[in-house]
């Protein structure tokens, strides 16, 4: 590994030094915060906070707005990159810019576009009303909202990598007499499993973290439609920073699980050591 | 929003009108796909966001400018874009840094280190706020550390772009550690070997080859940034004219019972991402086909 | 090579294909579809238990915690029926418009009158007239915005002539966004136009105030946080119920409470959304449930949350804890729709202020 650069001895302890610090001060030193809070009262309040019965149901509706909302997105981020990587037409930047797009939308207004469309004063307000179908301040505008914001995850890690990796192996695939479904699951899921697979953790993550798109919709009714986030939020909002904290602890706790399993896959499967990252 | 050039004549069944949209191929299933893709992109997003251009237009051509241009909204938009072009800037150079440092070297608690770095994705934004808030506050670890020096940063525009450093650290280093990684190590040692120093490799070699992942990295950097709101309002002042970011702005619009000016602020926002992204996509595709040929 | 001429040929149905995108489409939907709750709304006067929804502003979440498990009792020995009632609690004016979009609030208790006037504006879900259904202005109890000093009270803060002296950093969130910064500006006008006998020289007062302000955080809650945990600045404009939790719980001995000369009757009314209860069937409940506020025993709990009671017997109780003092009211304002319109609209008088700051 030495050699690179090959002078600077010093120069490679200075970049790591630098890197290090950048990461200790945004990085690590939040992270440590939140745990360092989370414990200021005692493992007790800690453990109080977790299984406290608005905080179950807080981590009930998270796990369901996720597992809802990913494999929604899983499918339409493969099925995007296979249309956009495996054949040409026009305007495809628009497309792929449209796909990217909610990303850089304000979870705001993320938000805000979906009361003005199924809120009571909105587009289908009225029609909801009269069939009584509730989608803001429920489950399904959560759900939406969530949708909305992790929309590009999987996409955006698939389809520069499918992009890059080209036709050829499909197209081989095929011209020996694979049907194009066999040559999506034998060729193109192999090829892209690490960036699929990294897609949905991230999307997983922001899927369950998202604040202010799902704080708009939500309509903030206790033990029914507080997310985690919120629900750390109205602790914080109630001075009961040590349980804000908790909670907060453990949306972080889980964040670092699937990183670490990210890592584990990975180096299982000696994935760094192939030609395609 | 429309898209005025993806009409759906796919269904044409003939090969030359078919492919007037998309090249003949031999793989199979771009009608499923790009219908699949198109219904669902229209339905979560273009349908949606369509609803808030129609609120906007509800309002006289005036009216949206007065709003939507007012010097308030402009200074707003002045530190969300601005805060969010610093932050970017400071997160090319230390998330390069980061990259290079998780690529090049190998040293214990690497695979560790790697990991953490996805820690703003995953660490859900108003924690990140509030936790931001806690170190860098005048009674905080880091911000008790500098206050004796008479800096400030919470409750100021440079607490705006720490946290917007927090969130868009992670889309610089993964956006450049793929590419770095495919650069390898031989290419500068072959530079080295021809007499270049360090740095006329790092010029001439390597930044080329990394430079539109550097650019993605800020850019989406950049574009997350601008309308980012759960971080940034626990640690900014929010004072109007001067630390308040145009987020904000529109939900203290929406609290006045105000939709149009809320539309108004969130459509010009909602513009600019979308150039922004259009740009990149642009320049993206036009390195990848000037590194082809 | 025949094989890949029929394979592309394969594709040359792509109408097929695309139906089938949408297909796929379609099951995504019903995916989500199958997820929309259909409101549990339906009319539950007969059911043996029944649940109400109290859409709240932030700082009442300790009040109305021991007020629902009171009043569920009291329902349950009455009627036989469980009641539970489910609290959101936000900015009042973010909470007012949840409301208007949708949320099934079956009653609202909101900062300020104007914020459920426009519920009955905006929606047809309530009578006008809704304030005068309910005894005192519809408001079982009220406040007044006092201040919150640093122990000891070291920048020798007194009266609202001390918040302007140099030097002196002043919290209070910001009054666009919430219902209890309103009532400061206005205490704040009050104090000025006393004293210098003009609208213009209370203009000229708050402005000066205003400049003395780092940090405008959007709701009463963030604005204490601020204050308490994160040591910036050295006087918190606070409701009185507030200032009380901040120095009894939050930091014990640490923060002195000020009273000043002149302040403002801060009414937080509460309203029957007719339109909601109608639907779920909650009528009658709903108006118990606020009926029950003016109890003594409900009077009893408001007073041992720190907002003032409106039942004489308990005020007389807790008399020492809340000192008398000069009090405007709203309706020297000209009522809530006259001051919204004057001084926190868009290009109103706060506006103004702000703008004339920082330019």
């Amino acid at each position: 590994m030495a050699g690179t650069l090959a002078p600077s001895r010093t120069g490679r302890v200075v970049l790591m030094v630098l890197a290090f610090a950048f990461l200790a001060l945004f990085i690590v030193a939040p992270l440590v915060a939140v745990f360092v809070e989370a414990l200021s009262k005692g493992i007790a309040t800690y453990g109080a906070a977790l299984v406290e019965p608005d905080a179950l149901s807080a981590i009930k509706l998270t796990l369901l707005v996720a597992a809802i909302s990913v494999p929604l997105n899983v499918l339409f981020g493969l099925a995007a990159s296979w249309a956009i990587t495996k054949f040409d037409f026009p305007a495809k930047n628009l497309l792929i810019t449209l796909i990217d797009l909610p990303f850089s939308v304000s979870p705001v207004v993320a938000g805000l576009i979906y009361v003005l469309l199924f809120g009571a004063q909105g587009w289908l307000g009225p029609w909801l009303e009269a069939h009584n179908v509730q989608i803001i301040f429920a489950v399904p505008g959560i759900v939406l909202a969530t949708t909305f914001i992790t929309f590009p995850f999987v996409a955006r890690e698939l389809i520069p990598l499918m992009e890059e990796q080209g036709r050829d192996d499909e197209e081989a695939a095929i011209s020996l007499g694979a049907s194009g479904w066999q040559a999506f699951r034998k060729v193109t899921l192999p090829n892209v499993r690490w960036a699929l697979l990294y897609g949905v953790l991230l999307c997983n993550a922001r899927a369950m973290g998202e604040f202010g798109a799902v704080s708009v919709v939500s309509g903030h009714i206790r033990g029914k439609t507080n997310t985690m986030p919120l629900h750390v939020e109205i602790l914080y909002n109630e001075y009961n920073f040590a349980a804000a904290f908790a909670v907060a602890s453990l949306l972080a706790l889980l964040a670092l699980a699937t990183l670490a399993l990210k890592s584990i896959l990975e180096w299982r499967y000696g994935v760094h050591g192939k030609g395609h990252p | 929003m429309d898209l005025p050039d993806i009409s759906v004549d796919t269904g044409g069944g003939r090969r030359p009108r078919r492919s007037s949209f998309v090249q003949p191929s031999v793989i199979p299933g771009f009608g499923l796909t790009f219908g699949f893709t198109l219904a669902w992109l229209c339905l979560i997003v273009l349908l949606p966001l369509s609803a808030l251009f129609l609120r906007a237009t509800g309002m006289s051509w005036h009216d949206f400018l007065e709003v939507g241009f007012s010097t308030r909204a402009l200074r707003a938009y002045q530190l969300s874009f601005g805060a969010s072009l610093a932050a970017g800037a400071v997160n090319t150079v230390s998330g390069l840094i980061i990259a290079w440092v998780l690529v090049r070297y190998s040293f214990p608690g690497k695979r560790l280190i790697g990991a953490l770095v996805d820690l703003p994705f995953a660490l859900p934004t108003a924690v990140a706020g509030i936790a931001l808030t806690a170190l860098y506050a005048q009674n905080g670890w880091i911000g008790g550390l500098i206050a004796p020096l008479g800096v400030k940063i919470a409750f100021t525009r440079a607490g705006v772009v720490i946290a917007l450093i927090f969130i868009g650290l992670p889309f610089v280093v993964r956006s450049v550690e793929p590419v770095l990684a495919d650069v390898g190590a031989d290419v500068e040692e072959a530079a080295a070997t021809l007499g270049a120093t360090p740095l006329q490799t790092f010029r001439r070699v390597i930044l080329p080859a990394i430079g539109p992942a550097l650019l993605t990295g800020f850019a989406l950097a950049f574009a997350r940034g601008v309308g980012e709101y759960g971080s940034v309002i626990f640690i900014a002042g929010n004072m109007p004219y001067r630390s308040e970011i145009a987020p904000l702005l529109i939900v203290t619009q929406l609290e006045q019972f105000d939709y149009a000016g809320a539309t108004a602020i969130a459509s010009v926002m909602l513009v600019a991402a979308f150039v922004v992204l259009l740009f990149v996509n642009l320049l993206q595709r036009w390195t990848r086909k000037r590194g082809v040929a | 090579m025949a094989r890949i001429i029929n394979k592309a040929a394969g594709t040359e149905v792509p109408r097929r294909r695309v139906v089938a995108g949408l297909l796929a489409t379609a099951a995504g939907v019903a995916m989500l579809a199958g997820c929309t709750s259909k409101s549990d709304a339906g009319n539950q006067a007969g059911a043996a238990t029944i649940q109400l929804l109290n859409v709240s502003y932030d700082p009442t979440r300790e009040l109305y915690k021991d007020i629902n498990t009171a009043f569920a009792k009291q329902w349950q020995a009455q009627h036989g029926q469980s009641v539970t009632i489910d609290m959101s609690h936000g900015g009042s004016g973010k909470q007012s418009r949840a409301v208007i979009d949708g949320l099934g609030a079956d009653v609202v208790t909101l900062a300020l009158a104007y914020d459920i006037d426009a519920i009955a504006q905006k929606t047809k879900l309530l009578d006008p007239n809704w304030q005068s259904r309910l005894p005192d202005n519809s408001a079982p109890y009220t406040s007044t915005i006092v201040f919150l000093v640093r122990k000891g009270n070291p920048k020798g803060i007194h009266d609202w002539g001390d918040l302007v002296k140099p030097g002196v950093q002043v919290i209070t969130p910001n009054p666009k966004t919430s219902g209890g910064a309103r009532w400061n500006f206005l205490a704040a006008w009050a104090y000025g136009k006393k004293v210098g006998g003009s609208d213009a020289a209370a203009q000229k007062y708050v402005s000066r105030l205003f400049a003395q302000v780092p940090v405008l955080d959007s709701g009463a809650r963030g604005a204490t946080t601020t204050f308490t945990e994160r040591g910036i600045g050295d006087v918190l404009l606070a409701w009185e119920n507030e200032a009380f939790l901040a120095q009894n719980e939050l930091g014990k001995g640490k923060f002195d409470i000020v009273v000043p000369s002149i302040s403002i009757l801060a009414e937080p009314p509460v309203a029957v959304i007719d339109g909601n209860a109608a639907k779920h069937g909650t009528n009658a409940v709903a108006t118990a449930y606020l009926k029950f506020l003016y109890t003594p025993q409900a009077q009893e709990l408001i007073a041992r949350h720190y907002y003032r009671p409106r039942d004489p017997q308990v005020a007389a109780k807790y008399g020492n804890l809340f000192p008398r003092l000069d009090l405007v009211t709203i309706k020297d304002f000209g009522g809530w729709q006259a001051a919204q319109a004057r001084y926190f609209a868009d290009g109103g008088v706060f506006d103004q202020i702000e703008a004339g700051i920082h330019h």
